[in-house]
């Protein structure tokens, strides 16, 4: 504080100097993200807080859902269709896991720019953030919903693949980056497009059939792709960057690639790939380079739609 | 000196749709996209703020200033040009906008803090003086939704000017909280002055500007048609957007066109006594009769107002072609010192101003006392 008798300038010369204009460069753009990752944390824990705070049972209401749909395909699909995997729960718990935490980044950060229309308006700071604090929260669901499958999984007495164990926070972190990017994107578009939202809905749909979570990659699919017309159309199947983080998953905690089936006759049931560690390894690099990819992408793409926001909300 | 604000050819355009197309679904039936007028907000606007200045931004509505300090705190991007800026910038376009009604008026410190671009450490250290001057001690771990508004704009406000910003963007909300929290809130912003920071003010009230502001700038349909002292700047504003006769929006162009051409006293001095008359003379041309209301203004050097009068006291009736009015004030109840003259003409109906003269003579009162100030005062005191 300065004596009011004794004006004093402040030094400013030294100050960091920021830019405002048209078409802030790619390196500007991610200095910027850079510089708001508090404000990030805030946001994410902001959103737990009233998350946590809008119900009596607060966190663990939130994990309702996951588990009604685990219990709801649990049924279908391995009592009623009789798919006769031993611990079928644990397998579609591996999936699953890695699926909600998609899902959940990807359907909240669509709308997310134009649920927070007050801030965006009035605000500054760079609106990517909305789009990856979504990450953040859905990882912290990610984390509970590990615990309680840790739960599970003493339940059923398995243990994980503790040689590839390594490979899931390497996993996780690779579709992050993917999720992040493509929810930034489409948090852009979602604000010129305002139905985005309900088209995302239907694509997340079939994209959860596309991918290896309530049923196994290796019984049904490896088998029918291997040999379309003389093709091998495999590759096709695994361009989706979800399943390797899910098969990954799958691959740790089932742990068990070979079987005894449940149905009379059949001794073996093979329900997951059996690759080497290294095609495992391969695949998740190929979703993180995607994942960098798509964020370069979606930088870019953001830094073009946001200079509007403001008025298109 | 160096400026902490440097505004560089800035240019921003709306598209205002008269249609708007906003789904898939829409684009898909109309592939046009809908259409539009281009709405020029903002026409290259170039200036540059020095650390320690304190800069007005005047205009009509829809001049562009809000625009334009919305560009330089970064929600809007212009589409042509660039802003620099050089250390911290806390930008309060609306007071609150940030807070999360569910979350505690602590969390909300935290948070808005946070926006407004500075870290927890900041907001630790100036935690206890930001509720000190929220008045809201008993209330900050209470969630925000059962603040009163008063409440929620004083924590705003507190958080604002209390995390030790190097420049500050206000747009029209220093009319926050009952009086006294106003005028600690003014108090809060000269302390700002002395301290040496940069503020820019976006204000409709070209009083505030003069008094706070040693330097204004005029926008007028995304145009800078002025950058100046704020004394000049004020009148500029004053004659260019309402003196013509031009209508400002939503009012209905005046009829008549009235000049003031000059002001004059018999012996060609403004020099006046205290509670002593004080005439002078008008000289006006019209195109058409007019029938409406002489109004005059008195301020300060420091761009204090002493005195509006009330125009229904005074009518005036014109008939077309140049005349002159007289102005007689019977006693001129100030002390000494120079005092800046304005006048004009107030239509009949509402009232739009049909001529305005800002700061056409000073006038220098002389004084043989001993009290000192604006006013005399002569008390009578009495023994018992």
């Amino acid at each position: 504080m300065t004596d009011s008798s004794t004006p004093a300038r402040r030094p400013v010369e030294d100050r960091p100097v920021r830019v405002v204009s048209a078409r802030p460069s790619f390196g500007l753009r991610l200095r910027e993200i850079w510089d708001a990752r508090e404000l990030l944390t805030y946001f994410i824990i902001t959103d737990i807080k009233i998350k946590y705070k809008a119900s009596a049972l607060g966190l663990l209401w939130s994990m309702f859902a996951p588990a009604a749909t685990l219990a709801i395909y649990w049924v279908v699909f391995g009592l009623i269709l009789k798919n006769n995997m031993p611990a079928f729960a644990l397998f579609l718990f591996a999936g699953l896991l890695v699926w909600n935490f998609f899902f959940s980044v990807i359907i909240t950060s669509t709308s997310i720019v134009v649920d927070r229309a007050g801030i965006v308006k009035k605000v500054a700071f760079p609106r990517e953030i909305l789009a990856l604090s979504t990450v953040g929260t859905s990882f912290i669901y990610f984390l509970i919903q590990s615990g309680v499958m840790v739960l599970f999984m003493v339940a059923f007495w398995r243990g994980p693949d503790w040689s590839m164990i390594w490979l899931l926070p390497f996993s996780i972190l690779s579709l992050a980056i993917f999720a992040g990017s493509l929810g930034i994107l489409l948090s852009a578009i979602n604000v010129y497009l305002r139905d985005t939202r309900h088209l995302i809905e239907v694509a997340l749909q079939m994209w959860f059939f596309l991918t290896p979570i309530i049923y196994s990659f290796e019984a049904q699919v490896s088998k029918r792709l291997h040999h379309v017309r003389g093709l091998n159309l495999t590759w096709l199947y695994l361009l989706n960057p979800v399943t390797p983080t899910v098969m990954t998953f799958q691959r740790v905690i089932y742990a068990t690639p070979v079987v005894q089936s449940l149905a009379p006759g059949h001794p073996t049931l093979t329900v997951l790939p059996t690759w080497p560690m290294s095609t495992y390894v391969i695949l998740n690099l190929g979703v993180l380079a995607a994942g960098v990819a798509l964020f370069a992408l979606a930088i870019s793409v953001f830094g073009r739609l946001e200079g509007n926001f403001a008025e298109e909300l | 000196m160096t400026a902490v604000v440097e505004v560089d050819q800035i240019s921003k355009r709306f598209r205002l749709y008269h249609e708007r197309h906003r789904s898939i679904k829409d684009r898909i039936i109309h592939p046009g996209g809908g259409t539009y007028t281009d709405l020029q907000a903002l026409d290259e606007v170039s200036f540059a703020i020095d650390s320690g200045q304190t800069v007005g931004i005047l205009g009509r509505n829809g001049s562009g200033k809000s625009t334009l300090l919305k560009c330089i705190c970064g929600v809007l991007k212009p589409n042509s040009g660039q802003i620099l800026v050089r250390g911290t910038l806390a930008g309060l376009l609306e007071l609150g906008a940030g807070f999360q009604p569910e979350l505690s008026g602590r969390d909300n410190v935290y948070l808005s803090g946070s926006m407004l671009g500075f870290s927890r450490k900041d907001v630790d250290r100036m935690f206890d003086t930001i509720v000190d001057f929220s008045e809201l001690e008993g209330f900050i771990d209470t969630q925000v939704k059962f603040y009163s508004s008063g409440m929620y704009v004083r924590l705003a406000f507190a958080v604002a000017v209390n995390v030790d910003p190097d420049v500050l963007v206000v747009d029209e909300v220093l009319a926050v909280g009952d009086e006294r929290f106003q005028a600690k809130c003014m108090d809060r912003i000269r302390q700002f002055q002395l301290e040496g920071r940069t503020i820019m003010l976006v204000s409709h009230n070209a009083d505030q500007v003069r008094s706070l502001c040693d330097r204004a700038i005029v926008l007028d349909r995304g145009r800078m048609i002025a950058d100046g002292p704020s004394g000049d700047s004020v009148r500029i504003f004053r004659e260019a957007l309402m003196g013509e006769g031009r209508p400002s929006e939503g009012e209905a162009p005046p009829a008549v066109s009235v000049m003031i051409e000059s002001v004059s006293t018999a012996t060609g001095r403004f020099s006046a006594r205290t509670n002593e008359p004080f005439n002078f003379e008008v000289a006006l041309s019209a195109t058409e009769p007019f029938e409406g209301y002489f109004v005059l203004e008195l301020h300060t050097h420091d761009g204090t107002l002493v005195a509006r009068t009330d125009p229904t006291g005074s009518p005036v009736s014109l008939s077309a072609g140049s005349q002159r009015l007289g102005v007689g004030l019977p006693e001129l109840p100030l002390l000494d010192g120079d005092y800046e003259l304005s006048v004009g003409l107030v239509s009949a109906f509402g009232h739009s101003v049909a001529a305005w003269r800002e700061q056409v003579a000073t006038v220098e009162v002389a004084y043989d006392g001993r009290a000192s100030g604006l006013v005399p005062l002569a008390p009578n005191v009495t023994m018992y």
